[in-house]
């Protein structure tokens, strides 16, 4: 292995961005395919895309018979959730165990505390007081906007269409939703991102309690970091 | 999760960086295939030194010692090997993996 490939891998894994290295067991020769620069053209396009989605390092065989090592570096997923109320409270516990970072802001101080969330990392400031400073959004950090209260949830919902997040869901009716797309509108928010937004939020299960619409968020959070399409991060 | 359970891990190509520059000879050591129930998912690394320092983990300890026995040649010569561990060879009883399990395992040295 390259020295100066080992030093841009890990740049690009400290920057969270997704990179595969494509290693001929056979020859040593390797290279690095950056999710962001994948080239449709590439002999191991679709394969290079299905891995970024599935995170997974592995073995492929190429047409002349030759050994490729695949080994797979897509930064841990986040799920960054506005608005600490009962939702998230039971959303925080189970995305932790599907492996997602969390973190939970709202400058409501009657509901951002440390007993309701206990061990997740609690901001209980407005959204535009910690990001990017403290919370940074990207492709591989998803938006939960669930506080009801467009003066808290409208502002990091536009800055995380923007980074490009996997998900960005947000809670309301489709009342609610459709003055929220007016008003992302009015603010200037690209229309094709507008339609991105998850809302109502969740997948349709019919979930009534708290914790089933946790649920209904985490499984829609999953679908989209897992069947988003290749390349979305990018654009 | 890939990458998203191992947050707890150490950072072993952090550690491989960082070894190279302070001027130490290293080779990598990456799980590339494994067969049954092997202790390591694939894409877990062992960082080696020149003189068999090493971190990460390759097996859950049970096939470390050849691993590192391995790198120390790949250091010397710089020509990567495939190192296969299981059940049917018995070497892998040898250095222990008895898990049931197989393993194919990737060493490199870090020019």
């Amino acid at each position: 292995m390259d020295r100066g490939l080992l030093e841009t891998l890990n740049a690009e894994r400290r920057a969270r961005r997704a990179v595969i290295r494509v290693t001929n067991l056979a020859t040593g020769a390797e290279r690095l395919v950056r999710e962001a620069e994948l080239d449709p053209a590439d002999p191991l396009g679709a394969e290079l895309a299905g891995r970024f989605r599935s995170a997974k390092s592995g073995m492929v065989e190429t047409a002349d018979g030759g050994r490729l090592f695949l080994t797979v570096h897509v930064p841990p997923p986040r799920l960054v959730c506005i608005g600490a109320v009962h939702i998230t409270q039971a959303l925080a516990p189970m995305a932790r165990m599907a492996g997602f970072d969390v973190t939970v802001i709202d400058p409501r101080t009657a509901f951002a505390t440390e007993a309701r969330f206990e061990g997740v990392p609690l901001y209980p400031d407005w959204p535009d007081d910690v990001i990017p400073g403290k919370v940074g959004l990207d492709a591989y950090t998803g938006l939960v906007a669930v506080t009801h209260d467009p003066k808290i949830d409208d502002w990091p919902i536009a800055r995380a269409l923007e980074a490009g997040s996997f998900y960005v869901g947000a809670l309301g009716s489709r009342k609610t939703h459709a003055k929220r797309v007016e008003r992302l509108t009015a603010a200037g928010v690209d229309p094709a991102a507008i339609g991105r937004i998850a809302a109502p939020i969740g997948l349709d299960i019919g979930a009534q309690s708290p914790a089933e619409i946790a649920v209904a968020v985490l499984a829609q959070a999953i679908q989209a970091l897992r069947r988003r399409p290749a390349a979305d991060a990018a654009s | 999760m890939g990458d998203a359970l191992d947050l707890s891990e150490k950072d072993v190509l952090g550690i491989a960086e960082a070894w190279r520059r302070d001027g130490r000879a290293v080779a990598l050591a990456t799980v590339v295939e494994t067969w049954g129930s092997a202790p390591r998912p694939i894409g877990s690394h062992l960082v080696i030194d020149g003189d068999g320092h090493f971190e990460g983990s390759v097996s859950g300890g049970c096939v470390e010692g050849a691993v590192v026995g391995e790198a120390i040649d790949v250091i010397g010569d710089g020509r990567p090997r495939l190192l296969e561990f299981g059940v049917a060879d018995e070497t892998a009883w040898r250095v222990g993996l008895s898990c049931g399990g197989r393993i194919a395992v990737y060493v490199e040295r870090i020019d």
